[in-house]
């Protein structure tokens, strides 16, 4: 069984879209979205049916007041590292003062709890998310939606690829392919370690260039084997070229490139992969081409 | 522009044209502004704007470093941390900085006062300028996992600037990151494109402004390149769209070189003054 991690560096280079495509050429496969923050797979590669119940997730603290025991000592606000904790007249206690919490800002440390001389302030599991286990079209498929404002993401990121390992190596796939996210912080490396291989998607424009170095450097970085794609590589060919340079020079695979296709954003409409849409379409062969190099360099 | 006020471009969904909009509205405007480019993972606004740089700065956090002299090595400091950062192997323990979160628990349950907070450097601030535009980005070391400090000190950075008008970029998503990029913004502009992708990840997105309480907006992109549902939930929801913009590929052509649109003709001049004002004008309602 070999876990391809999807990504990108930057964000719109047309990951999902080429994991669909090569979800729906692998036929032996496991799909997993680890694009918490934003999951869109699911969204052409709808679930037929549920495997589980959408399941709660927990990870991480939030506080609570028990405003009886709370004597207004004070301690709880400066303590607080990350702005969390205000000393509020409350409304609905008739403008009495007491520690007020603010969710988006508090990062679970429970440093406010700790310092607490009445045990005030409780400490409770928080619960960040929900994941989901489905079946498709074309195999088991493992996303999670992150509650907005989270900061938790690499933990549900780890969820969503234990849960999509676990069916791979139950049920005999012999692909996990996984979508990431863009950028370079906790949920791209969650998603990253441990894997075989990282596909990189990137696009011909000196943004995306930039951003190609970045993620090249975080692949290094996790001795992780890349290959790269170059996506929508018409539009600047000279940018390609360097690519392709900057590529060579780490010693990382280009396995081809992507022409820019309106018919992706037609196909994505639609629900279907770009095979499924435009059977005959140009990058429909590019892709399956593409799908037969990398099997060829993988196994 | 009198009054020092944030305006915060961000989406949901990658690639949909924040740092197009962020720069052009900067580089368009005929006052002087400050353009603080906060994806600090994958910072791009720098290689459109091009500034003559003034200064850099290390950015750290504080992690915990532990003298082994006055330690006893029996854990209060893995046991107060929330995070699992702290592990003692027989009797010396050892931070897993990746997952420290720098809020001095372990420093203040150390009963030895075994442990001192030292800096540890997660990136870099970066300030220039170019034109009217007073320029901040910063850039994460690759390897650190969370960017949200170094985005704290951007949005410092900026707020320190002077009294203009500050433009922020945001880096794509709705959780961390994003929210730290937003915070207490004064207006913040959604850029979507018509999609199943766009739509989802902006509702999303709208739900973070609504978390936030902060007026919003919509552009929408490549605006003839999909369907319909983000304009029929913008209307249904009430949510103004400012601007509406075709795809061009030309434009297209333009931002993969890194050029500037407003400097490379009036059309887009014309187009990028009007959404700003669209902007201002929503901003005052």
């Amino acid at each position: 069984m070999k876990q391809i991690t999807v990504i990108s560096g930057k964000g719109g280079t047309g990951k999902t879209s080429l994991v669909a495509a090569f979800g729906q050429l692998a036929k032996n496969v496991v799909l997993a979205d680890c694009d918490v923050d934003a999951a869109n797979l699911h969204l052409i590669i709808k679930p037929i049916s549920y495997r589980q119940e959408p399941e709660l997730v927990r990870s991480g603290f939030e506080m609570v007041l028990d405003a009886e025991y709370c004597t207004l000592c004070g301690e709880c606000e400066p303590v607080c590292r990350f702005d969390a904790v205000h000393i509020l007249p409350l409304p609905e206690k008739q403008g009495q003062l007491l520690p007020v919490f603010d969710p988006l800002a508090c990062e679970g440390c429970g440093c406010c709890a700790d310092i607490c001389p009445t045990e005030a302030i409780g400490i409770r599991d928080k619960e960040i998310g929900y994941l989901f286990r489905s079946n498709t079209r074309f195999g088991p498929m493992v996303h999670a939606r992150l509650n907005i404002a989270e900061s938790n993401s690499g933990k549900l990121v780890t969820l969503v690829r234990n849960n999509a390992k676990e069916y791979a190596e139950k049920e005999n796939r012999q692909w996990l392919l996984i979508d990431g996210s863009p950028g370079i912080g906790c949920p791209v490396i969650a998603s990253l370690t441990g894997v075989d291989f990282a596909l990189i998607v990137t696009e011909a424009t000196e943004s995306g260039r930039h951003d190609f170095l970045r993620i090249l450097e975080l692949c290094a970085h996790f001795k992780i084997k890349s290959f790269t794609i170059v996506n929508k590589f018409d539009l600047n060919e000279d940018v390609t070229e360097k690519i392709k340079s900057d590529a060579k020079k780490r010693g990382v695979e280009i396995l081809g490139t992507i022409p820019f296709n309106p018919l992706f954003v037609e196909a994505m409409v639609q629900e279907q992969t770009i095979l499924e849409y435009a059977p005959r379409d140009k990058s429909a062969q590019i892709l399956r081409d593409l799908w037969e190099k990398l099997k060829t360099r993988i196994t | 522009m009198t009054v020092k006020k944030e305006i915060a471009i961000a989406s949901g969904k990658g690639g949909t044209g924040k740092t197009t909009v962020a720069v052009n509205i900067a580089a368009c405007w005929d006052d002087p502004v400050i353009l603080a480019d906060c994806d600090v993972e994958e910072p791009n606004a720098h290689l459109f704007i091009q500034p003559t740089w003034d200064r850099k700065k290390p950015v750290t956090v504080l992690n915990p470093e532990f003298n082994m002299d006055l330690c006893d090595g029996t854990g209060a400091c893995r046991d107060v941390c929330r995070y699992n950062a702290i592990i003692v192997l027989g009797k010396s323990p050892l931070l897993f900085p990746e997952l420290c979160h720098s809020c001095g628990g372990c420093y203040r349950a150390c009963p030895n006062n075994a442990i001192t907070e030292v800096p540890r450097e997660i990136g870099y601030l970066e300030c220039g300028h170019r034109d009217k535009i007073n320029f901040i980005h910063g850039r994460m070391n690759i390897g650190e996992a969370k960017s949200p400090p170094l985005i704290k000190a951007v949005r410092t950075a900026a707020r320190e600037q002077g009294e203009n008008l500050v433009i922020i970029d945001a880096p794509p998503g709705t959780t961390c990151p994003v929210i730290e990029a937003t915070r207490k913004v004064d207006y913040l502009v959604l850029v979507t494109e018509p999609t199943p992708f766009g739509l989802s990840d902006l509702k999303l997105a709208r739900e973070t402004a609504q978390i936030m309480d902060i007026r919003h907006g919509v552009i929408v992109n490549r605006s003839d390149l999909g369907n319909n549902d983000v304009f029929d939930y913008c209307r249904q929801e009430n949510i103004p769209i400012l601007a509406s913009i075709p795809f061009e590929k030309k434009a297209a052509q333009l931002y993969s070189q890194s050029k500037i649109l407003v400097k490379e003709n009036s059309h887009y001049q014309a187009l990028f003054r009007n959404l700003f004002q669209q902007i201002l004008k929503d901003m005052e309602q």
